[in-house]
């Protein structure tokens, strides 16, 4: 008989006042018990619309079941035949507009905790005494992955088991990209990612830190002078985007990307850590996806008052739900119809305020989204010796710019059909250098995509 | 790993060190410049490459003591390791058409201004070296400069070394003295470079500056090295770190150099009691 609650087994948590002042995992995890009862909630629909709102298709409704039984290793193997990540993407995948969002019991009452229940049983394995992996027998064939985030890692993992010899090139000291140096370790501890990393490295994948592709070698030169014969891209969407507002460069006043570096891939919340970071004592946030929440959260942590500015309103923020609740439990304070335009300095240079004007939504246009527009006149100043914005990334042009032959979009995307290959021979590109700043879960989906049609091009040869 | 081949003191407060790391020596120009990590915990910071071997796969980097970082660089031997070692990175010096340049530098910016004066005198470009310093005992790399020149000016703030007096006299009075230079690239602190500027911008010559300012990834990721040029935003790590040197805002660029200064003063200090604690 299944569990008919209509609501998910509660995630364990830090609570807020608690929480908001340390930098470890927000989330505890389901206990066994917990699992087992949450998976029972599940009525194994046939038609399985779970596992269509899944980027990479995992058998939801078979894993669950496993974990139902208990069969905790069974339901590990379910997901791992999918996924490359599950530890990770059970903590950051968006589910309620995935997975979850398809659920039958979602219709009355909740969905079941489909993410938790991946996070538990990933969780599960990696607590398991290490099981020796075996190294897979060599192909002879020499790959190289470009960047070592969700997408290089799944492809270098999927590339490793049929045998290639994978050299994954990282242009940071630390492999995992936006995992290591964007996604604070209170969402996403920094063990579970170097775990991944080790077991990639198990598999015989050579890590190769501190390589920027495009200056220190080029992609011709890897093809052309060491032997590798096909290429991966997964360099991402790192450059940081500013509003180009007057005072932007004042001190105090940071990109997303910079101060959420200092803070997780150098450790500057640590008090001996030898990076700085001034998160001041009032900081301003701009803007409302997920690497907002994560910067203000951040900054709450280490002690300032925090104010998220968004020119819409709740209703479009981009971030996910619970990451907004969790926000909002933290202390954090939102400024919806806002929109900074100035910011001022004090005698020494650094931010004082923000200036924002304050907005109001449109009528739907043909496009059914309704725009921010100024009312006139109307400006709010909020006090600020912080500021962090938040709005958006794009590709880094250092490779398009070295590589012969790599076409890209005018907004700087590498062009890639669905298998991952590009304009070029051999060269194949997969998650955010493709599509411009997503998911985790839709960079690894095409990490493996990639892996499988390279392993083609290879036989094919 | 990366291992310090050689070391050499070259003033009290400036040291140079040969690095084995081939992959950046194998594509090293002048101009650019690398990130290094001392230790697993380290920061990163930027240093500008003063020379490289692509045979023996070394690059060298000169360094002055300035705070913790550089003071726990300093302490390392030959034969140890550095942590981390990227590059190159940013953009080489652009030498094209060039006939005769005044290379410009001052204090420890001298170790970068030389081996775009080397390049430059290499390529047949006929190379006037001004350079400045505060006194006799801070004097690096003169007789390198010598022979990449064919002027050599030693300015020192006290007179100890060479003629009394700032670098932007010395420039001066070359122009005025019938120097035609199709351009001044200068490399020091930034308020020599702004003066510099000024100067040039006087008599229109096309100026170079190159910036350091402060930068964690070194690859357009965090941005915590933009400068406003010419009204516009830009990235030193990818976009420069040269600069035309009339278009750079200095006064900007000095606020936000100076933006860790109380942080990175205490940590020298922590530093340095730390290394006497181990001493005693």
């Amino acid at each position: 008989m299944p569990n008919m609650s209509l609501k998910k087994n509660e995630m364990p948590v830090q609570q807020p006042d608690v929480r908001n002042k340390n930098f470890s995992e927000v989330a505890l995890g389901y206990t066994e018990e917990q699992a087992i009862d949450e998976a029972k909630r599940c009525l194994n629909c046939k038609n399985k619309p779970c596992t269509g709102g899944c980027p990479v298709q995992i058998d939801i409704p078979a894993f669950i079941a496993q974990v139902a039984e208990g069969n905790f290793a069974e339901a590990y193997k379910i997901i791992t035949k999918s996924s490359s990540l599950p530890a990770v993407c059970g903590r950051v995948c968006p589910q309620e507009t995935q997975c979850e969002s398809k659920c039958v019991r979602g219709i009355k009452g909740e969905p079941v905790a489909i993410g938790r229940l991946e996070r538990f049983v990933a969780d599960w394995h990696n607590a398991q005494p290490g099981t020796s992996v075996e190294k897979p027998e060599s192909n002879g064939h020499k790959a190289a992955v470009i960047g070592s985030g969700p997408s290089g890692l799944a492809c270098a993992g999927d590339l490793a088991k049929k045998g290639y010899d994978v050299t994954v090139f990282e242009a940071l000291h630390v492999a995992g990209g936006v995992l290591s140096y964007g996604i604070p370790e209170f969402r996403l501890p920094k063990s579970i990612v170097q775990k991944e990393i080790d077991g990639l490295k198990a598999l015989g994948v050579d890590i190769e830190t501190n390589t920027v592709v495009g200056k220190t070698v080029s992609v011709d030169e890897l093809m052309q002078n060491e032997g590798y014969e096909t290429v991966f891209i997964g360099s991402g969407a790192g450059l940081p985007r500013f509003m180009n507002i007057p005072g932007e460069n004042l001190n105090g006043v940071y990109s997303a990307n910079e101060f959420l570096t200092r803070i997780n891939l150098m450790k500057a919340y640590k008090e001996n850590s030898s990076t700085p970071i001034k998160a001041g004592t009032k900081a301003v946030i701009v803007g409302g996806g997920n690497v907002a929440m994560d910067a203000a959260r951040c900054a709450k942590r280490l002690g300032a008052d925090v104010h998220i500015v968004y020119r819409r309103t709740e209703n479009e923020l981009p971030a996910r739900a619970e990451e907004v609740e969790h926000a909002k439990e933290e202390g954090i304070i939102f400024k919806f119809l806002t929109n900074p335009v100035e910011i001022k300095a004090d005698e020494n240079g650094w931010a004082k305020s923000v200036v924002c004007q304050q907005m109001e939504l449109s009528e739907p246009d043909a496009s059914g989204r309704a725009k921010p527009v100024p009312i006139e006149g109307a400006f709010i100043e909020i006090e600020a010796d912080c500021v962090i914005m938040s709005i958006g990334t794009s590709p880094n042009p250092l490779i398009k710019s070295t590589t012969q032959g790599l076409d890209t979009q005018k907004w700087g995307g590498i062009i890639a059909d669905d298998d991952g290959l590009t304009s070029k021979e051999g060269v194949y590109a997969g998650g955010d250098a493709v599509t411009g700043a997503a998911t985790v879960i839709l960079a690894m989906g095409a990490g493996k995509k990639a892996a499988a049609a390279m392993d083609k091009y290879i036989q094919n040869k | 790993m990366f291992e310090i081949l050689e070391k050499n003191s070259l003033n009290p407060t400036v040291t140079l060190m040969k690095i084995h790391a081939p992959r950046v020596a194998a594509k090293a120009e002048p101009g650019q410049f690398i990130i290094l990590r001392t230790d697993s915990e380290g920061e990163r910071i930027p240093l500008t490459i003063a020379d490289y071997d692509r045979e023996t796969g070394t690059v060298t980097i000169i360094f002055q003591i300035v705070g913790a970082t550089t003071e726990k660089l300093n302490r390392l031997e030959e034969g140890q390791c550095l942590h981390d070692f990227v590059g190159p990175l940013g953009r080489a010096t652009e030498t094209d058409g060039l006939k005769k340049v005044a290379v410009v530098g001052g204090g420890v910016g001298c170790a970068i201004a030389y081996p775009v004066a080397k390049k430059l005198h290499e390529l047949g470009v006929e190379v006037h070296s001004i350079v400045g310093f505060r006194n006799r005992d801070l004097v690096i790399l003169e007789d390198e400069f010598k022979a990449a020149s064919s002027k050599f000016v030693l300015m020192s703030d006290d007179g100890t070394a060479g003629e009394k007096g700032l670098v932007t006299d010395a420039l001066k009075k070359l122009i005025d003295s019938g120097e035609k230079y199709d351009r001044v690239i200068t490399i020091g602190p930034l308020i020599m470079m702004k003066f510099v500027c000024r100067l040039t911008k006087e008599y229109e010559i096309p100026t170079v500056a190159s910036m350091n300012p402060i930068m964690i990834d070194g690859t357009g990721m965090c941005g915590g090295c933009r400068l406003t040029v010419g009204g516009q935003t830009k990235f030193a790590c990818v976009d420069g770190p040269e600069f035309d040197g009339h278009l750079i805002d200095f006064d900007e660029a000095m606020a936000r150099g100076a933006m860790y200064k109380p942080f990175e003063r205490k940590a020298h200090e922590d530093t340095c009691n730390l290394f006497r604690q181990e001493v005693k």
